[in-house]
């Protein structure tokens, strides 16, 4: 049978292949250059261990904030199902992964900024009081609960929305007072995400770069992540950006292995997995429909305040494009070739990431089906997770290490840029099209064997139609993220070489404002086309959905 | 004292029902009728989970039509999923006694009391993860008893057992019956369930509520 003799083995062969050279060489160079460091001198360096003690305390603290204020509010959302802009709230919470942390900093300045408008409406009402200023520990920390608050809302949503009918109904029956059903039916299904969730929100608020480079800096406010690129960019102290990067591979690699552990069994599918929130009143009988009125008017002011947190740096983001630089920004020449090669780069790192993505997971089919080798498979995905350990900015370090004396490292940026992103999108991807590729492909299997399907009707008829809509979810949110992505092409990018990202930075750094609010708006309405268009073209139209 | 429905219409999608009967204070009745004829959209009804149109659901007298399901004189014992997986038997059958599971010296003594009296003695660390079916459905109808309700609703209870542990449990539920007394409405597949807990027959067919007592009669004479 042509099944058998197709060498199955070969994608997912050359995938594994190529992460292991793009992530495996720069990783041992990076290794072996760091063997060769005064280790006992550099434990000693106060600059080091405050900047490792600064990365961990506000990752730790914006993981505590985010999960303190997403538990009310998810509980707050489930309670109540009809409101209006519910759906709107809740899409809205999904984007803030996709949302480029460069651009979202940058409504964050205009709200809650020196001249942002809290403080003007402060001004206006004659009081003295004033928001502390952004930069530093403070900005750090609202930044990342505005990401991480959201995204952790709509997995705990999500969880809330499957605890079984049968258990309302036994609750209602036996009449079971607020506090206890938050107890006993609520806080469990929650606490069970919780290991999982905060594991993952610590590691992406430790591996933060945009919102640390953005708003924090100085000794007082750096990451490992932030320290390694001024090592490498500014003081040009390579064995410095060595230590760093390794203490920073040190730690991923920890916090990936807890990940390991606590994720078993718990997909927090990062909010990602289309939108399955409900939107169905609760019947008569629900105990959430027999709340007290107090308790409906917390839940409610619960939700307000989260949207007030959420929108407002949105709105700002959209609004502020508009001003009078606009016209010349648009046209500006900088802007439009750093328009060109973020569509560049984005789109060249999403074919490669759903190529990688896709030959990965053909192997971890055949592994699961035909051999009964479901921890080999499992294995085999885990290659892609490989960015997980090497964050971008180590990854680029060792590239960098690995390249510089053969080219000119920045000549090559784009391609970099392009490599790194494809990597950072590969986990998503393989999340997204784990399940569709995985479930049910036993059966389909038999019976394409059994009644002799060729291969190309086969993905044709069978694979295809399945998994259209779940690839263009994949390559949409890949594209997204390598348009949004600020860490790759801040190490590699040069005044030549710009992306959207970057050049937003530039002008935020030297304070002009209106040019960054447009640039700003620019970034985020490209990567919303990117992210529909890509949905829309390759994922067909949306069927109304049973 | 009794559960009276009066002239309660329902209609759900394109499909409609209309229940009166009084069904009395201390009557046992098995509710036959083809898959989908509307038993267990009766039992919801005076369970509170569904909102009839028009009409009242009485017991003694009182409108029950605006209370929860908790406040109703009524406790129900589905086909399945009676108890929180992740609680353990005794907090499961401790919720009839206090949903706050604040229970006092008395309470806990009833809640073995209870375990004992439905065969589960010394099950009350257990999860119902690792329970039998059977042993699943006792454990709901020892809270059905602690709750004391004289109204017990059974919706197809046995219909997921066994042939042995479904004649033991309904033997259980005979007894439990004869000693409470409550008014009880069962749904039910099965004739030989109604027999064995002594049940009258009603049926539901074309949207109404019919008693069946010559189905009844003739079943008992057949026993003889």
């Amino acid at each position: 049978m042509t099944l058998d003799r197709f060498p199955w083995w070969l994608g997912a062969a050359l995938a594994t292949l190529t992460v292991a050279v793009l992530v495996g060489a720069p990783a041992v160079r990076l290794i072996s250059e760091a063997g060769a460091l005064p280790w006992s001198e550099l434990t000693q360096n106060p600059w080091l261990t405050r900047v490792l003690r600064f990365s961990l305390i506000q990752a730790a603290l914006s993981t505590v904030l985010a999960i303190a204020v997403a538990i009310p509010v998810a509980t707050a959302l489930h309670h109540e199902r009809r409101f209006a802009g519910r759906h709107a709230l809740i899409t809205l919470f999904g984007l803030s992964l996709v949302l480029p942390s460069i651009a979202a900093v940058f409504g964050l300045i205009a709200i809650w900024g020196s001249a942002g408008w809290i403080n003007q409406l402060l001004t206006a009402s004659n009081t003295s009081l004033r928001i502390p200023v952004l930069y530093g520990l403070f900005g750090i920390l609202l930044a990342h609960v505005f990401f991480n608050a959201p995204l952790m809302t709509r997995v705990m949503l999500q969880a809330l929305d499957r605890i079984p009918n049968n258990e309302w109904r036994l609750a209602a029956q036996l009449g079971l007072p607020a506090s206890t059903r938050f107890r006993r039916l609520e806080w469990p299904v929650i606490a069970r995400l919780l290991p999982g969730l905060a594991t993952l929100v610590f590691t992406l608020c430790f591996t933060s770069f945009a919102v640390v480079l953005a708003l924090g800096g100085g000794p007082r406010a750096t990451t490992l992540e932030v320290a390694i690129y001024q090592a490498l960019r500014f003081d040009f102290d390579l064995p410095l950006a060595v230590a760093l990067a390794m203490v920073q591979l040190v730690v991923c690699l920890t916090l990936t292995l807890m990940g390991g552990l606590f994720g078993k069994g718990n997909d927090t599918g990062l909010g990602l997995a289309g939108d399955d929130a409900h939107h169905q009143a609760w019947p008569q009988w629900h105990p959430h429909t027999q709340r007290s009125a107090s308790h409906r008017w917390m839940d409610r002011t619960l939700i307000l305040t989260m949207a007030a947190l959420v929108v407002p740096p949105i709105v700002a983001l959209t609004a502020s494009g508009f001003n009078p630089k606009m016209p010349t920004v648009l046209t500006d020449s900088t802007t439009l070739s750093a328009l060109l090669n973020t569509l560049f780069a984005a789109f060249s790192a999403a074919a490669i990431t759903l190529i990688l993505a896709l030959c990965l997971l053909s192997g971890v089919r055949h592994l699961h089906v035909r051999f009964a080798q479901a921890r080999t498979g499992n294995l085999l995905q885990m290659v892609g997770n490989a960015i997980l350990v090497l964050p971008p900015v180590v990854l680029g370090t060792g590239l960098f290490l690995l390249l510089r004396d053969h080219v000119n490292v920045f000549s090559l940026a784009l391609v970099l840029v392009i490599l790194v992103n494809a990597l950072m999108g590969l986990p998503f991807a393989l999340r997204l099209l784990a399940g569709p590729v995985l479930d049910g492909a036993a059966a389909r299997d038999r019976l394409a064997n059994s009644i002799g399907m060729p291969r190309w009707t086969r993905w044709r008829y069978v694979d295809l139609p399945l998994l259209r809509r779940p690839i263009a979810q994949a390559t949409a949110v890949s594209a997204t993220l390598a348009a949004g992505d600020l860490g790759a092409i801040a190490l590699f990018g040069s005044e030549g070489m710009q992306t959207l990202p970057l050049l937003l930075h530039t002008r935020l750094g030297s304070h002009r404002l209106d040019e960054a609010a447009t640039t700003a708006s620019l970034l985020v309405t490209t990567c919303l086309m990117i992210y529909l268009i890509t949905v829309r073209l390759i994922g067909g139209k949306t069927e109304s959905t049973s | 004292m009794s559960l009276q429905l009066d002239q309660v219409t329902i209609s759900l999608g394109t499909r409609q029902w209309c229940f009166d009967a009084d069904l009395g204070q201390h009557g046992v009745y098995a509710l036959l009728g083809a898959s989908g004829s509307g038993k267990s959209t009766l039992l919801n009804v005076v369970g509170g989970y569904i909102n009839q149109g028009s009409g009242h659901v009485l017991w003694a007298g009182e409108k029950l039509d605006a209370l929860a399901p908790h406040e109703r004189p009524v406790t129900t014992l589905f086909q399945s999923d009676n108890l929180f997986a992740h609680m353990s038997v005794a907090d499961n059958i401790a919720l009839g006694l206090d949903p706050r599971l604040r229970l006092d010296t008395d309470q806990r003594a009833a809640v073995e009391e209870v375990l004992k009296r439905v065969g589960l003695s010394g099950f009350n660390k257990r999860k119902p993860a690792s329970l039998s079916g059977g042993e699943r459905q006792r454990v709901g109808l020892a809270r059905c008893l602690l709750r004391a309700r004289p109204i017990l609703l059974l919706d197809e209870p046995f219909g997921a057992l066994d042939g042995r542990t479904r004649a033991d449990t309904l033997a259980l539920t005979r007894e439990l019956i004869t000693h409470h007394s409550p008014c009880v409405l069962m749904v039910t597949h099965d004739e030989d369930d109604a027999t064995a807990i002594g049940a009258d027959r009603m049926r539901v067919q074309d949207g109404k509520l019919h008693t069946d007592l010559p189905a009844y009669r003739r079943a008992q004479s057949n026993n003889q």
